[in-house]
C-alpha cells in the first residue's frame, strides 16, 4: 500500500517549501548550497527520462519510447508548449505501435 | 503534494515496480529546489503566520519565476499569488479529471501514455540546461541510472544519482 509513503512525501515536500520561506536569508549566500541544489532536479529529471525510456522492469530495452523521446526533444527545441511536447511523445509511441 | 516534477516522479517510480518509499524519497529530493525558491521569495513576500503557511504551498517553479521577474515588490507579490493560485486551482482540477477519467480509458500503452512521462520530464529539464555543466550532469546522471538499473531495485538508481550529484556539488573547490 502506497498511502503512507504518499502522505510522508506530501508532508516532506510541503515542509521543504515552508523551511525555505522561514530559514534565514543568509543561507542564500552559501556558495555550495547555491551550486548543489539546482543540480539535483537536473540529475534526477535526466535519470527519470533515461529509466522511463530505456528500461522495462529491471531490463534495459530499446523500443518505440526512444523514438517518442526523440520527437519530444524536437518539440522542445522548437519551443513547443509543455502539453504539445507531452502529446507529441505520446502520439509518436501510439502511432509506431500501430505498425 | 503540489510540485509537479515530484508528483510525476512518485507515480513513475511506483509504476515501474519500485517501492513507494523510493518514490517518496525521489519526490522529496526533487522538491529540495523549492527551499531555495522559498529563500529567494522570503524577502519579496514578507509573509508571516498563516499567510506564510499558505504561501509555502504555492512555492513552485512557475510562481517563483513570475515573482522574481518583477521590478517592484508589490508587483512581485501580486505575480506570486496570482500565478500560484491559478496553477494550484487548474493543476488540481486537471489531476482530479485525470483520476476520474482513467476508468474510461483503454490500455494506456495503446495511447502511448507510457511515453508521456519522459516527454514531460524532458520539457521540465530543458529550461535548466542553459549551460555546459548542467548538460554534462544530465548526461552523466542518465548514464549512471541506466548502468545501475539492472542490478538494484526499481527507484534506487534515482537515489544513487541523487547521492552522487550532491557529493559532486559539495566537493571542495
Amino acid at each position: 500500500m502506497s498511502w503512507p509513503a504518499l502522505l510522508v512525501a506530501a508532508a516532506t515536500c510541503y515542509a521543504i517549501k515552508l523551511a525555505g520561506l522561514s530559514l534565514p536569508q543568509r543561507l542564500l549566500q552559501d556558495p555550495r548550497l547555491q551550486r548543489t541544489v539546482p543540480l539535483l532536479p537536473v540529475a534526477l529529471l535526466a535519470a527519470l527520462i533515461a529509466t522511463q525510456t530505456f528500461a522495462t522492469g529491471g531490463r534495459l530495452v530499446l523500443d518505440v519510447r526512444a523514438a517518442a523521446l526523440a520527437v519530444a526533444a524536437v518539440a522542445v527545441l522548437l519551443r513547443a508548449p509543455f502539453l504539445v511536447v507531452v502529446a507529441a511523445g505520446a502520439a509518436t509511441a501510439a502511432l509506431l505501435r500501430l505498425f | 503534494m503540489f510540485t509537479g516534477a515530484s508528483q510525476f516522479a512518485f507515480v513513475s517510480v511506483i509504476a515501474s515496480g519500485g517501492s513507494p518509499w523510493a518514490g517518496a524519497a525521489t519526490a522529496a529530493l526533487l522538491g529540495t529546489r523549492n527551499a531555495l525558491y522559498g529563500l529567494r521569495l522570503g524577502a519579496l513576500l514578507e509573509v508571516a503566520g498563516w499567510r506564510r503557511a499558505g504561501a509555502a504551498q504555492l512555492v513552485i517553479d512557475e510562481s517563483t519565476a513570475m515573482a522574481i521577474a518583477r521590478d517592484q515588490p508589490a508587483d512581485s507579490r501580486l505575480a506570486f499569488w496570482a500565478t500560484g493560485l491559478a496553477v494550484f486551482g487548474l493543476w488540481n482540477l486537471g489531476t482530479l479529471i485525470g483520476a476520474l477519467a482513467t476508468h474510461a480509458l483503454p490500455d494506456p500503452k495503446v495511447l502511448g501514455f507510457d511515453a508521456a512521462p519522459p516527454a514531460a520530464f524532458l520539457a521540465l529539464l530543458a529550461p535548466r540546461l542553459r549551460a555546459r555543466e548542467p548538460v554534462a550532469i544530465a548526461l552523466a546522471a542518465a548514464l549512471v541510472a541506466l548502468v545501475c538499473l539492472p542490478f538494484v531495485p526499481a527507484g534506487v538508481p534515482l537515489l544513487i544519482v541523487a547521492v552522487l550529484v550532491v557529493l559532486f556539488g559539495l566537493r571542495p573547490q
